[in-house]
């Protein structure tokens, strides 16, 4: 007998979200309404999680699996999902999107996203997926009337769909070589003789790979990061990747399993390239969202590379470091929140020069997560990446560890223009005073979290390590 | 032994007193001042207390604090022995002076300034107390950035470059350093300074390890060819950054050496003499050839200290009882000159806004106070007896002669041509001709920088006189450091036969 238990997020979060719309559709100019309304579905979400915490269990002919490590990951979507909803109100509002969809889509999305997470099936997995790819592409072009937006969500639409066909290719491969489209079987029958599932294993890797936006497959995320609004753009930047990375290394942990010397190399190829693009392109970049879009590539490449070992330990590694990575971006966006002059929003970098002197608790703010993008110890960037090379170390990938610090030097450099913008060179322009309370909550716990890690840098530590032992 | 965790207290007192400097808010920022000078002067005297209750004669290490930190396989663990007792002192003796100084030249932020400084001490503190390989890097790398800020904000007019080369050619170095510690746990299964001395590392890694810890502290310390960022940021620095840089940050590389290095890597460390005595002797004659032809009395000084540090690699590295207790004893007496130096240079920079030695010349007959100090130090600087320049000079050279002529005799020439640079700074900046009427309307140094350059020049005479001072301190120490690295060698030699 089926446990529907199991389901319980899934299906409030659901309920939730068609009783929302309604809700939009009947009431005019909704937006504010709606947002809160989402908030508190989410939050609900969240407590439902937390009341099943300790079951794991398989249901609907094993095709959907509730454990520790879908529950953990779920959580950091929710609580992303969170701060992302509430620092962006005021955005929303200002720059006179109050579309009552957004919040909607944002949680359609999320939904989505649970199936991914949750999935112990390909059809499953891939139906998660393409309710999460839909809700993105609308919610990329949702400034309608700004041609940077559009052209960001149709960019983003063709691309994704291009990757989602390989990703069914690549599925509907494996189910031919394999005869299963669950993972727990497929794991048993793939080996290194089966050529034809090796194909498909190619092809559903780089569609996992354009998701996260790794290189060489990162050509839309630059654009569609500075095409949508910053709003979207904050979501893009760190919801998805979660959703992305847990996806990965749920396929290589379960299904890819006993292939690991076959995509080993495909993985810390992917690695690899990011870091290095990741590192060189942003130096060029006057915009920030595009810097902050290549920075984000970079990361996954350091996500990847602890993926790519293969082991518990690099995989946890790798969650830690999306972790961190996740707070330092809803610090990082939250700051751009504040940049304002003349009441409207501006992206420039140079804007940002001689910000210390008339802000000098907003300069304090980038200062310390620019620095913690960069992994400069004590902050708390230090502290992903250290676990990532120990994960990388340990496997004795000591090529892969010594690119990806000399990419920390490199990509130290665009970090710190940054820092040296707004702390070396003269005032150019100044910031509107702007009052945000929930975009200024969002950087103060950022930049405390960051800066007090060090204390207690095993925090999640001991979760981690548990949600892998399934 | 006390229970009460006074290193910890050391290292987070500055920290502390940086949130109250934050937070504080007062005209002119006459509070800030003051909670910064009260802070760096108790953290002095709890460390003159630290080293007045070291006992000398403790085999070991002293006063160790452990905590839990990561999951319990990697702790936070302080302790110090003779070796790092003196740089904890240095250190906080030259906080207060920086912090003195600055209220007078830095003009704008002061604030900032103040707090730059004060989370620097608590990060180099850190760096000579920190018993953990982990800890130490943290430490030893959180100081880039404080300083890039100090060096960026408050600098010269090629202020950006300079703070970029700094912050870059350091990261490069240390990055590697980290990928050895990663290694070094995987291959020993902790970080423990401690444990890895007993568990001793295998000998076919040393040598890789060994070139990863030299990348970085060779960049730090620096020696030839990867000195350049040096000259750059003492010269774009304010005067209480390169006083910081040269006193302290550069002492961090030779601790390095010394107790992760030397005491690592045995075999490494053998291997690699050679290497690091050429570097160490073209340090010392190339860069005192480079100090001759300066026209910028900052960049003259730091060309300076890159060939000073030349002796105290060269030093470390005879495995001598007077090699490595002369380097000790150089990089001690370096720090203090050449802080003092620097800060002579910032008292003249702040009358005259030039530091182009062609435009001084004849300061002795209008600047008589500052000019008799001024010679004590140089004169100290190229190492004349009774002054403690001399000291670590000659027990470097002793321990170079014992172990290889022909860098000893090279080394020697160094100490004649730093005489050179030293005494023709001398003569251009204070005696000769005026040729410049702006010196006729210079000022005397006035109290409070008479105080401390005379604290200075007193330290600088008094361990020139009895510089047991600093050997009783480090004896054991050194014995201990020279004794296990005999031992490694030994077992090797006997195990070829």
């Amino acid at each position: 007998m089926n446990n529907i238990s199991a389901l319980y997020p899934e299906v409030f979060l659901s309920l939730g979200i068609m009783s929302v719309l309604m809700i939009g559709v009947f009431i005019k100019n909704s937006y504010n309404l709606v947002n809160k309304l989402c908030l508190s579905i989410l939050f609900i979400t969240i407590a439902i999680i937390f009341n099943s915490l300790d079951n794991s269990e398989k249901v609907f002919l094993g095709s959907f699996s509730k454990d520790k490590f879908s529950d953990f990951i779920k959580i950091l979507i929710l609580v992303s999902s969170i701060f992302v909803l509430s620092t962006t109100q005021n955005f929303i509002n200002n720059i006179k999107i109050s579309k009552f969809e957004y919040p909607i889509l944002i949680l359609l999305s999320i939904l989505g996203m649970f199936f991914m997470v949750s999935a112990n099936d390909l059809i499953l997995f891939y139906l998660g997926l393409e309710l999460q790819s839909l809700a993105l592409y609308i919610l990329a072009s949702i400034n309608r009337s700004d041609l940077r937006s559009t052209e960001s969500g149709i960019k983003y639409f063709v691309l994704s769909a291009l990757s989602s066909g390989l990703l069914l290719y690549g599925c509907s491969l494996l189910y031919g070589f394999t005869g299963s489209t669950n993972y727990e079987i497929i794991q048993t029958q793939l080996s290194d003789n089966n050529i034809g599932a090796l194909f498909a294993t190619v092809f559903i890797i780089v569609g996992l790979a354009f998701k996260v936006s790794a290189v060489p497959f990162h050509m839309w995320t630059p654009d569609v990061y500075e095409g949508s609004p910053t709003s979207v753009t904050n979501f893009f930047a760190v919801v998805p990747k979660i959703a992305g990375i847990a996806v990965i290394i749920r396929f290589m942990d379960v299904p890819f399993k006993m292939i690991l010397s076959e995509w080993q190399l495909i993985v810390i190829f992917l690695s690899i390239a990011s870091m290095i693009l990741g590192a060189v392109a942003a130096i060029g970049q006057t915009n920030i969202k595009r810097l902050l879009a290549y920075s984000s590539i970079g990361h996954i490449g350091y996500i990847l590379a602890g993926i790519s070992t293969g082991e518990i330990n690099g995989y946890s590694s790798s969650i830690i470091y999306l972790t961190i990575y996740v707070i330092m971006n809803l610090g990082a966006f939250s700051c751009l929140y504040f940049m304002r002059v003349n009441s409207s929003y501006t992206e420039t970098i140079d804007d940002l020069s001689g910000l210390s002197r008339n802000n000098p608790f907003l300069a304090f703010a980038f200062l310390i997560i620019f620095f913690s993008l960069a992994g400069i110890p004590p902050l708390g960037g230090f502290f992903a990446k250290f676990y990532v090379f120990i994960a990388v170390i340990e496997s004795e990938l000591y090529f892969l560890a010594i690119v990806g610090l000399i990419t920390t030097v490199i990509s130290a450099f665009y970090y710190l223009k940054i820092i040296k913008l707004i702390y070396f060179d003269d005032n150019k322009r100044e910031f509107d005073q702007v009052k945000d309370l929930n975009s200024s909550t969002v950087m103060i716990i950022s930049c405390i979290f960051l800066a007090t890690l060090f204390l207690y840098p095993s925090i999640f530590n001991n979760i981690i390590i548990s949600i892998f032992n399934i | 032994m006390m229970n009460f965790p006074i290193l910890s207290l050391i290292i987070f007192l500055p920290l502390l007193g940086s949130f109250f400097v934050f937070f504080s808010r007062s005209k002119n920022d006459i509070g800030a001042i003051y909670i910064s000078i009260l802070t760096t002067f108790v953290n002095l005297l709890l460390c003159i207390f630290l080293w007045w209750s070291f006992e000398n004669n403790f085999q070991g290490f002293q006063f160790v604090e452990e905590k839990n930190w990561i999951s319990g396989y990697i702790k936070f663990k302080l302790g110090i022995d003779g070796i790092s007792i003196l740089f904890i002192v240095l250190t906080a003796l030259i906080a207060p002076i920086c912090v003195i100084s600055c209220i007078n030249s830095v003009k704008v932020r002061l604030k900032e300034f103040l707090i730059a400084i004060l989370v620097l001490e608590t990060f180099m503190i850190g760096v000579f107390c920190s018993l953990d390989l982990v800890i130490f890097y943290l430490f030893f790398e959180a100081g880039l950035i404080p300083m890039f800020l100090i060096i960026g904000i408050w600098g010269g007019p090629r202020r950006v470059y300079s703070a970029y080369k700094f912050f870059l050619f350091t990261l490069l170095g240390s990055v590697l350093m980290l990928v050895a510690i990663i290694s070094i746990y995987t291959l020993t299964g902790t970080t423990d300074l401690l444990q890895i001395y007993e568990i001793k590392i295998p000998k076919e890694y040393q040598n890789i390890l060994w070139l990863a810890f030299f990348s970085s502290f060779a960049v730090k310390m620096p020696m030839w060819p990867v000195h350049t960022w040096l000259p750059d940021a003492h010269v774009e620095a304010p005067t209480a950054g390169s006083v910081i840089l040269a006193a302290i940050l550069l002492k961090m590389a030779g601790y390095g050496f010394l107790r992760f290095s030397v005491g690592m890597f045995p075999f490494g460390s053998e291997f690699f003499t050679p290497l690091v005595y050429s570097l160490s002797v073209i340090a010392i004659i190339y860069t005192s050839l480079v100090a001759l032809m300066q026209n910028d009395m900052k960049k003259l000084i730091a060309y300076s200290s890159v060939a000073h540090m030349g002796y105290v690699t060269l030093g470390i590295f005879t495995f001598t009882k007077q090699g490595i207790e002369g380097s000790m004893f150089q990089m001690i007496s370096h720090g203090i000159i050449s802080a003092a130096l620097f800060l002579c240079v910032g008292v003249l920079y702040d009358r005259m806004h030039s530091r182009e030695i062609k435009s001084y010349g004849g300061v002795v007959n209008y600047l008589p106070k500052f000019s008799l100090i001024f010679i004590i130090f140089t004169l100290a600087s190229l190492g004349l007896p009774g002054t403690s320049g001399f000291i670590g000079e000659f027990l470097v050279l002793v321990g170079a002669f014992t172990k290889n002529y022909l860098v000893a005799l090279l080394a020697t020439i160094g100490v004649v041509l730093g005489a050179a640079y030293m005494l023709w700074l001398a003569k251009k900046v204070i005696f000769g001709q005026i040729t410049n009427d702006k010196v006729k309307k210079l000022s005397d140094v006035n109290k409070s920088e008479l105080v401390l350059l005379s604290i200075l020049a007193i330290i600088t005479i008094t361990l020139g006189f009895y510089p047991n001072l600093i050997l009783d301190t480090v004896d054991i120490s050194v014995n201990n450091l020279i004794y296990n690295y005999e031992n490694e060698i030994a077992q090797k030699i006997s195990n070829l036969e």
